[in-house]
């Protein structure tokens, strides 16, 4: 039985299965549209972190922290609480759309890529600070030359973050609500097709699921090994 | 190409004085009240054990460290000249990029390309232009640091220890560049470690034990005669405790 599934999901995969395809598409479009949205708030926060001093910086770093460590379906559920018709932002309607699933991966991811920023650019500042302040570089025109000069190190925390998005099914399930042909990605597909023994069409997306994960993790080693390479980190 | 200038001085102002420069850190009093008139121009050479904080002292004429007491260059606060200094550090810090755009990174507004490629070729660095910085060896890395440190113009030069890993060659690249911006009127202050160096550059030298000034003496006298009995011991090879 297992074997016949298996030869299931690679003719879904070949044959370009629409459902299966729809599926994916949708996945990767949401997981895209939170790891963007993250890393426009992630690399700055990042930055600003590791090389300003402000008054509640320490609370900033807490609360990442803590937003790092909590388990997804606890994030699911308080965007749940926050879109739900008496919630808060009930009004915008929003819960069990793609929308609702980019906003809680954004709040999934943001605090990964931050705080792997964060670490990155408080280094390259310890080394960089006193040759900035010898040539009178001012802090503006040193946040764009640590972000290029760290640009292999956070590339590697934004694959890290897509991976993340990617792959995640509590969050996602709680707010978008695997809607078929509407919010269902490929996790929680995989769970409900499992669950109603369609084992050809989870099988499927798992395999299509562990090759973008590896295909990432490429990239990682890919980048990581060229950086060294030019000496670059 | 590279045309050093030099800093605007007058006789009865010393070129660098110090009035009780005093350096706390972690609660540790590492410069312990220095008193400087150095009226000579051309290079004044620090010298000391390790450890005596000769780089702190560099570091404080540049505004790195939160010193107390008083710096000033030919009759200027430190503030007025910190524009017209350049140092090069003694671990050369060096951006993640090409020796090229190291250079460009530093340079100040007006500066050529040609003037880039001048100074590379003075380091022996012109063909290694287009490699990432961080390759090269600790030599050219520090020969890169001070062609860097040069095309900013300065009329204040700090060095920490600018030849210590060079090999004899590229210590004479290097100590022509230095005199060549010492002659021109640029003034120069040196850590070093090298006594054959110091007798070539030095015309004065000042002498640092734990912290503090023990000796201030043309480069002559101090390798004729020493003063003080710590800076007769390094002299000596011995070492300071
Ligand atoms: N931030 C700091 N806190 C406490 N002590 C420090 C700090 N920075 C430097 N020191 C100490 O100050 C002393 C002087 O340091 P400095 O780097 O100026 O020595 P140096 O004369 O340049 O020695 P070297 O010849 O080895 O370069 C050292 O003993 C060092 O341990
Ligand atoms: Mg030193």
């Amino acid at each position: 039985m297992l074997i016949d599934s298996f030869f299931e999901a690679m003719t879904l995969i070949g044959s370009a299965d629409p459902d299966l395809y729809e599926i994916m598409l949708l996945s990767i479009e949401v997981s895209l549209t939170a790891l963007t949205v993250s890393v426009l708030l992630a690399l700055p926060l990042g930055t600003l972190l590791a090389i300003s001093q402000f008054p509640g910086k320490r609370i900033v770093i807490t609360c990442l922290n803590s937003l790092m460590a909590m388990p997804p379906v606890v994030i699911g559920l308080l965007v749940y609480l926050m879109l739900s018709r008496s919630g808060p932002l009930g009004v915008l309607g929003l819960l069990y759309t793609p929308t609702a699933m980019v906003i809680a991966q954004i709040l999934l991811i943001t605090p990964i890529i931050a705080s792997l920023a964060h670490q990155t650019m408080e280094d390259l500042h310890l080394e960089y600070s006193e040759l900035f302040q010898s040539l009178r570089v001012t802090k503006i025109r040193a946040v764009p030359v640590y972000l290029w000069d760290a640009r292999y190190s956070l590339v590697t925390a934004v694959l890290a973050g897509f991976g993340r998005a990617v792959s995640e099914v509590g969050a996602v399930i709680i707010v978008g609500g695997n809607i078929d042909h509407l919010t269902r990605v490929m996790t929680t597909a995989i769970a409900l097709e499992t669950a109603k023994g369609e084992l050809a069409m989870a099988l499927a997306l798992g395999m299509i699921l562990v090759a973008m994960a590896l295909l990432v993790n490429a990239a990682v080693m890919f980048v990581r090994t060229f950086a060294q390479r030019n000496a670059y980190v | 190409m590279f045309n050093p200038q030099p800093l605007a001085t007058n006789l009865n102002e010393p070129v660098l004085a110090v009035r009780s420069l005093r350096l706390l850190l972690n609660g540790q009093e590492l410069l312990r009240g220095l008193e400087l008139n150095c009226y000579e121009s051309g290079v004044t050479l620090v010298m000391g054990a390790n450890g005596a904080g000769k780089s702190l002292f560099l570091r404080s004429l540049h505004g790195l460290l939160p010193a107390e007491g008083e710096i000033e260059f030919a009759g200027r606060s430190l503030q007025q000249t910190r524009s017209e200094q350049a140092m090069v550090f003694q671990k050369p810090t060096l951006l993640r990029r090409t020796v090229e755009q190291n250079m460009l990174f530093a340079a100040p507004e007006g500066a050529t390309a040609a003037q880039i490629e001048a100074l590379l070729s003075e380091v022996h660095l012109y063909e290694k232009a287009k490699q990432p910085a961080r390759r090269l060896s600790g030599g050219e890395q520090q020969r890169l640091a001070l062609a860097r440190a040069l095309l900013t113009q300065p009329k204040i030069l700090l060095l920490d220890e600018p030849t210590a890993s060079l090999d004899p060659g590229s210590v004479l690249i290097i100590e022509r560049l230095i005199q060549q911006a010492a002659d021109a009127g640029v003034k120069v202050i040196f850590v070093s470690h090298d006594i054959g160096q110091a007798k070539r550059l030095a015309s004065d030298v000042v002498f640092l034990h734990q912290g503090k000034i023990t000796e201030h003496t043309s480069a002559q006298n101090f390798f004729h005669q020493p003063v003080s009995r710590e800076a007769q011991a390094y002299l000596a090879g011995e070492l300071l405790i």
